[in-house]
């Protein structure tokens, strides 16, 4: 049972910070499909921050927790910047923002590639010396406390064997929502996404709005890519986040551009996700979900399940969801 | 220095490509008062003003606020100034509340933070100063289209302007509406505010306004006071020629049904209910039957059920007797009908063809016009010539001018002579004259008109009362998706109109809510 809780959360969190990036450019106007590329680029940059730090031997085992802190906020940092590729076909050149979207897809993977195998001869980089697990993972004895030691049920779910960035990424979800609810900025930020004449009638830069809206989304984005890499795939980077990004967009709009809806479908999303992975994996303290194997379907079932379930839900929600009025249409000031 | 005005707009001037929109214009205005700017679409009011707030900058001339030259570069500097603007399209987020539209631009804060508190007690307090009811934690998008332009007279109040303009701001409302704005507009006059009322139609200008600036065309025409002018008079600055403000007709002379509507449903796009709901009704021969009522009320899927451009859930529709409520947009066509559509650019026209090819669109796949599939493009071509001479349709180059390139009335026009062409006996003309100059409308008016007496059967959908009411033999109100009332324009009267176009009154009953 812990084993399940904290895998769905360690699925569900990137899942929940990548959907509220979308949610950031779509209401201030940007329709940003270039996610998936972005928690690419993000995944990279944070690795290879690791493992540059480690070959410099700036950190040692002890520190790690601050090291990954460090990681995850460069990855983000590089993730608004990449994504300001993006805003700049979308905003100044009032490109065609699905097409946009698309190039910085294709671009991010290339690159990181490219990269990887200039770095590291292979087609993945991970940590230099340790693992993800060894470095990062919080468990009894990063308290000083003894390897077998138990806080109990609940609290064991919550802090043993997972990643702070799992709660930073909380933390950081929480802030942006209430950002865009409770603050002027995201008052105005919203209006953009739905009436940029209005805006602009008000005063409003509709284009800096726009920006805004574009780099907080490359921010999180950039953060879930990196907390993908070191929880998912254990530090490491090949190019590659297994289509999270293209979920956190059907998470987008099935929890219909608003952060509480956007968590309960992270979760859910995470629960198949978390069971297409593990349900076969070996039952390391007897609470894993094993039976599931045991019934015999096809581990295949399991696998396509979130993707099916993708499809199911989001053919039946869309046509319901409220889609921000303005987004994708760049905005032009004579037009009234 | 003190001024006798608090704005001077002086020799304004503004170019767009192609064209000049405002050549040396000046406007004066006291405080206040109430000052209309008159003019036809096109004559540059809107451009006008949207160099007063800041959205356009001059190529010439200058403002002078108090008798001091200022420069206004965006919205924000005319705000600063105390300029407001009601805008003819409601600037408004529609998922948003009408507290967070009224403070959105000039929200308090604290920390970041939104301090609504604060604001809402001024929305309020403002609200019951002037008589402006809103519900201030309504969704925009729930709320009748009354209240959101009295919401977009507090976001002017909220922000302490004291020089309002509002442009267009009765095309809306029903006229019980406009009483009442004429009221609120009066009120703040005698505060002291200054109101600038941009609008096309005479009659208000008579009941409101101190006085009276004209535009024609781009250019500066004279400012008159009000007392000293009359609506005839002002129409002939506006228009630059005598123009026939009544409409003239001979009484109707009804004959067969051609069109007949039964139990009529047509869903909504917008929301579950039903857009129309189970309306019948019949057109005949040499009548012109108009359908009134307030934008949104299910006029436009009365008319998509009825040519076909969408589908009806339930009812019977027969034109000449034969039942087409199955029947395909051709096939319905072919049956009789002539549609000139409500919205020329998605339905009238296609904006990339040339004009030629847009007139002969109904028209192609005859023989005259097509041999084995391929198209006879000189016989199109002499057809095009022979329409765009009857119909007095102007453009660049002729028949290969894109359609995208004409004036609103001259696609307006091709459209027409290109349905009228048709002769066919039944014609669906919705908002025929939307947009249009009152020279144009004049025109139009009197086509009808002369089809009505040619024993065509003609249904028509408008918003314009004025327009209902003199040109129509028959007037059936539509509310919420639902015939209310059968009136004939010869025994009623605006007020009376109103009332129905707003629910207050029904068919059989007297008033029962208001």
């Amino acid at each position: 049972m812990v084993f399940l809780i904290q895998q769905t959360l360690l699925f569900a969190v990137p899942l929940m910070i990548v959907a509220l990036a979308g949610v950031c450019a779509e209401r201030s106007g940007v329709i940003n499909l270039a996610l998936e590329g972005i928690m690419i680029f993000g995944a990279f940059i944070g690795v290879l921050f690791i493992r540059t730090m480690q070959e410099m031997n700036l950190f040692d085992k002890e520190q790690g927790q601050i090291l990954m802190i460090l990681a995850l906020f460069v990855a983000a940092i590089c993730g608004s910047i990449f994504s300001l590729l993006l805003a700049f076909s979308a905003i100044n050149l009032k490109a065609d923002q699905t097409i946009g979207g698309t190039a910085l897809n294709m671009l991010a993977p290339a690159i990181v590639l490219f990269l990887i195998v200039m770095i590291a001869q292979q087609n993945t980089i991970g940590m230099v010396k340790g693992g993800a697990a060894s470095w990062f993972m919080l468990r009894p004895s990063s308290f000083g406390l003894p390897k077998d030691y138990s806080w109990g049920f609940l609290i064991d779910i919550l802090i043993n064997k997972v990643y702070l960035s799992t709660y930073i990424c909380i933390i950081v979800f929480v802030i942006v929502s209430v950002i865009l609810y409770k603050t002027k900025f995201g008052l105005r930020l919203r209006s953009c996404g739905e009436n940029p004449q209005a805006a602009d009638s008000l005063g409003i830069n509709v284009f800096k709005m726009r920006y805004a809206g574009v780099m907080l989304s490359g921010f999180l984005a950039g953060m879930g890519g990196f907390n993908y890499a070191l929880t998912t795939a254990g530090c490491t980077s090949n190019g590659d986040v297994a289509g999270y990004g293209f979920l956190a967009l059907a998470v987008m709009i099935f929890g219909n551009w608003t952060p509480i809806n956007i968590a309960a479908g992270g979760l859910i999303f995470g629960l198949f996700k978390c069971i297409a992975s593990t349900y076969a994996t070996l039952d390391i303290n007897g609470d894993g979900i094993y039976m599931l194997s045991e019934i015999g379907i096809s581990p295949y079932v399991y696998r396509m399940l979130p993707y099916v379930i993708t499809l199911v839900v989001l053919a039946f929600t869309s046509k319901s969801s409220r889609v921000p009025k303005a987004e994708g249409i760049p905005y032009d000031k004579g037009q009234r | 220095m003190t001024s006798e005005y608090v704005i001077e707009m002086n020799h304004i001037r503004k170019e767009f490509p192609g064209i000049v929109a405002n050549d040396d214009i000046t406007l004066q205005l006291k405080k206040g008062e109430i000052h209309a700017l008159l003019g036809e679409n096109g004559a540059g009011k809107s451009t006008l003003m949207s160099v007063l707030f800041g959205l356009y900058q001059p190529e010439a001339g200058t403002i002078k606020k108090d008798g001091v030259e200022v420069k206004i570069n965006n919205p924000n500097d005319a705000t600063a100034l105390g300029i407001g603007m009601v805008h003819q399209h409601f600037k408004l987020i529609e998922v948003f509340t009408v507290l967070d539209n009224i403070i959105l631009g000039a929200e308090t804060t604290k920390m970041g933070f939104l301090q609504k508190k604060e604001a809402r007690r001024k929305v309020i307090e403002l609200s019951e100063k002037y008589g402006l009811k809103v519900d201030v934690d309504a969704k925009v998008e729930d709320i009748t289209v009354g209240m959101q332009q009295r919401v977009e007279i507090l976001k002017m109040l909220y922000r302490d302007n004291d020089i309002l303009i509002f442009d267009e701001p009765t095309a809306v409302l029903t006229p019980q509406e406009i009483d009442e704005l004429m009221e609120i507009m009066r009120g703040f006059a005698k505060e002291g505010k200054s109101i600038l009322f941009i609008t096309h139609k005479l009659n208000e200008i008579m009941a409101v306004s101190d006085r009276v600036t004209v535009l024609r065309k781009g250019k500066y025409i004279g400012t008159v006071n009000t007392k000293d002018t009359n609506k005839q008079e002002l129409s002939n600055m506006m228009v630059g020629r005598p123009v026939q403000l009544e409409i003239n007709k001979d009484d109707a002379d009804p004959a067969d049904v051609v069109l007949n509507v039964e139990g009529l449903t047509v869903p909504s796009k917008i929301h579950k209910n039903d857009a129309v709901k189970d309306v019948s009704f019949n057109v005949r021969k040499g009548e012109i039957v108009c359908i009134a009522g307030i934008d949104g009320n299910g006029q436009t899927e009365l008319i998509h059920g009825l040519t076909g451009l969408e589908k009806a859930t339930a009812g019977k529709i027969e034109i000449c007797g034969q039942d087409v409520s199955r029947a395909s947009i051709r096939k319905r066509s072919q049956a009789g009908m002539s549609h000139i559509p409500e919205d020329r650019h998605k339905h009238g026209l296609v904006l990339g063809f040339t004009l030629e090819q847009n007139l002969v669109l109904q028209k192609y796949m005859e023989p005259q016009f097509q041999n084995h599939g391929f198209i006879k493009f000189d016989e199109v071509r002499k057809y095009a010539d022979k329409l765009i001479e009857d119909y007095d349709v102007r453009s660049g180059q002729g028949p290969v001018t894109v359609a995208r390139s004409m004036s609103g009335g001259n696609q307006q026009k091709a459209i027409i002579a290109r349905e009228l062409d048709r002769d066919e006996p039944l014609i669906v003309a919705v908002q025929p004259t939307r947009g249009l100059d009152v020279g144009a409308i004049e025109h139009i008016h009197k086509q009808l008109i002369e089809e009505r007496d040619k024993g065509k059967a003609i249904l028509l959908v408008s918003l314009e009362l004025d327009e209902v009411l003199g040109l129509s033999d028959r007037i059936l109100v539509l509310y919420e998706g639902e015939i209310v009332g059968e009136l004939d324009p010869k025994k009623t009267n605006p007020q009376e109109l109103g009332l129905y176009m707003s629910g207050a009154l029904r068919k059989g009953k007297e008033a029962e809510q208001c």
